[in-house]
């Protein structure tokens, strides 16, 4: 018996994994049904998008800058052992367009809203307001599910652009205006190098964590138990997930994708 | 079923959660037009037995027929064409708490009805008239007091003129006189809507005076239903010592 416990504590682990990938997907494949049902919560959804859009303009502008800033930074001393300075753009727009736009904009908001996402639908839960929502023949996965993801799907690719633009912007103040890179050369560089593909392709894996932070911040709002502290619990929970999802999935992108 | 002039029943429900088998096959008719109060030890299964009337919960074995249907059975879409027969006060009233006092009641006349913004004003005023709140429209669910909450909920359960209304726990937590408030805001409701009324309670002063049937649910099983009367008298052990509020006896207590 004593052989067989670390395979009956993996085999449980990997289990109750299983279980929560299919309630996810379960959950996912709901809010595709419920979608396309009336009615469409228009009011709702704008609320969402407010609230993921506007409401993470702030924290997706100081990550873009800081971000191409420092990346401008760091490939400037790499770069300069070879002479070859007049690259720095062009590295900070593409790394900028198709990793670090997409990926760090997504992780912050998972951190923003993703999170908030939890608690909100968490403490719904728990104070019984999903169920105050079944009781009055409203599905809560149409009420509070598709708007936000929905909102999350749409906005992530507008934050992102936002966040390689102010990136590039930070790099050209660090590249350009501290350490003495030639205007022309790190603009012209930049149009050489940088496929518009580079920018879509970024947006599209925006929506896709847009899908990610969201589904996962609902699903753990949703199946919340235990009271305050499972509210808080769901919140710290939705982050993880949702962020190693994004990672996870930013690679598998990244490998179908370029 | 609904010819023996019974609108719920519950027949043969077992429930368990994890191992815990909660309900343990409960036989429960609900007449139509009457309230019916269920006692029973806190924890002891009460609101899942109550959230199973509205399939809020699914048993493990058994049915749930309203007006002879098997809400069990039910697709999404017809178990809410039942639901919205139904009002419900949850224990914490399970108000929204991103929505105003109004925006609560309305809610499911906005959903439901094709009520002009006046009409659903107008009827909003009138229910909160009903449980004794005029002019709290502009509040938010966090600056009401608790009794006030449940009063909200209230309003927001009768909002579309149901023929049930199940209320979990009306009274607990409440000091008394209010307590006794909303005893008779539940008997009122009931004279001036002529609804269904199922209450869970512990509070058996509450459950003679609101009640014109308890039941009594003990170890996941309907030990005895009768009117106040006959509870009252019940030779059974475990409602004499229930009703009495007494320590000692079959129940165990610690």
């Amino acid at each position: 018996m004593g052989m067989l416990r670390p395979m009956e504590y993996v085999g449980g682990k990997f289990l109750r994994w299983l279980d929560e990938a299919g309630e996810l997907l379960l959950l996912f494949l709901q809010s595709a049904l419920w979608l396309i049902r009336p009615p469409f919560r228009f009011r709702l959804l704008m609320k969402q998008m407010e609230f993921v859009g506007i409401g993470s303009l702030g924290v997706t502008i100081l990550t873009g800058a800081f971000t191409g800033g420092v990346f401008a930074l760091q490939s400037y001393h790499g770069f300069s052992l070879f002479g070859a300075e007049s690259l720095v753009g062009s590295t900070v727009a593409l790394a900028l367009t198709r990793e670090l736009g997409p990926v760090l904009t997504s992780l912050m908001v998972t951190g923003r809203a993703g999170s908030a996402m939890a608690a909100e639908v968490g403490t719904m839960r728990v104070t019984e307001q999903i169920d105050a929502l079944y009781v009055m023949a409203v599905n809560p996965v149409q009420y509070l599910v598709v708007p936000r993801i929905l909102a999350s799907v749409a906005m992530l690719p507008v934050l992102t652009i936002i966040a390689d633009f102010v990136g590039i912007v930070g790099a050209y103040v660090v590249g350009v205006g501290l350490l003495g890179i030639n205007h022309g050369i790190f603009i012209s560089k930049i149009i050489e190098y940088m496929d518009f593909s580079d920018i879509s392709m970024g947006l599209v894996k925006a929506a896709f964590f847009g899908l990610i932070l969201s589904l996962v911040g609902c699903f753990k709002g949703f199946y919340t138990s235990g009271g305050a502290e499972g509210v808080g619990r769901a919140t710290t929970r939705a982050v993880v997930l949702g962020s190693v999802l994004i990672l996870a999935s930013d690679y598998v992108l990244t490998a179908i994708m370029f | 079923m609904s010819e023996n002039g019974n609108i719920i029943e519950l027949a043969g429900i077992y429930k368990a959660f994890g191992s815990q088998q909660v309900l343990k096959g409960i036989n429960l008719g609900i007449p139509r037009g009457q309230t019916t109060v269920i006692i029973g030890r806190s924890g002891g299964g009460k609101s899942v037995m109550l959230k199973h009337m509205i399939g809020l919960i699914k048993p493990d074995q058994g049915q749930v027929l309203v007006d002879g249907g098997d809400i069990v059975r039910m697709s999404d879409h017809q178990l809410n064409e039942v639901r919205r027969r139904f009002g419900m006060l949850f224990q914490e009233a399970a108000l929204f708490d991103s929505m105003t006092v109004v925006d609560n009641v309305a809610f499911p006349l906005r959903e439901h009805t094709n009520l002009s913004e006046k009409q659903v004003r107008e009827k909003v005023s009138e229910k909160l008239a009903m449980v004794g709140l005029p002019g709290v429209e502009h509040k938010m669910p966090s600056e009401l007091s608790g009794g006030m909450r449940k009063r909200v909920g209230l309003a927001r359960a009768i909002a579309l003129e149901p023929e049930i209304i199940l209320y979990d726990e009306p009274t607990t937590g409440l000091d008394p006189p209010l307590s006794a408030a909303i005893n008779r805001l539940i008997a009122d409701t009931q004279k001036k809507l002529g609804v269904t009324s199922v209450v869970i309670s512990h509070d058996i002063e509450g459950a003679y005076q609101v009640g014109q049937n308890i039941a009594m649910l003990y170890q996941g099983k309907i030990i005895a239903q009768g009117t106040p009367d006959e509870i009252r008298d019940s030779p059974d052990e475990v409602v004499q010592q229930f009703i009495h509020g007494r320590a000692e006896g079959p129940i165990e207590v610690i």
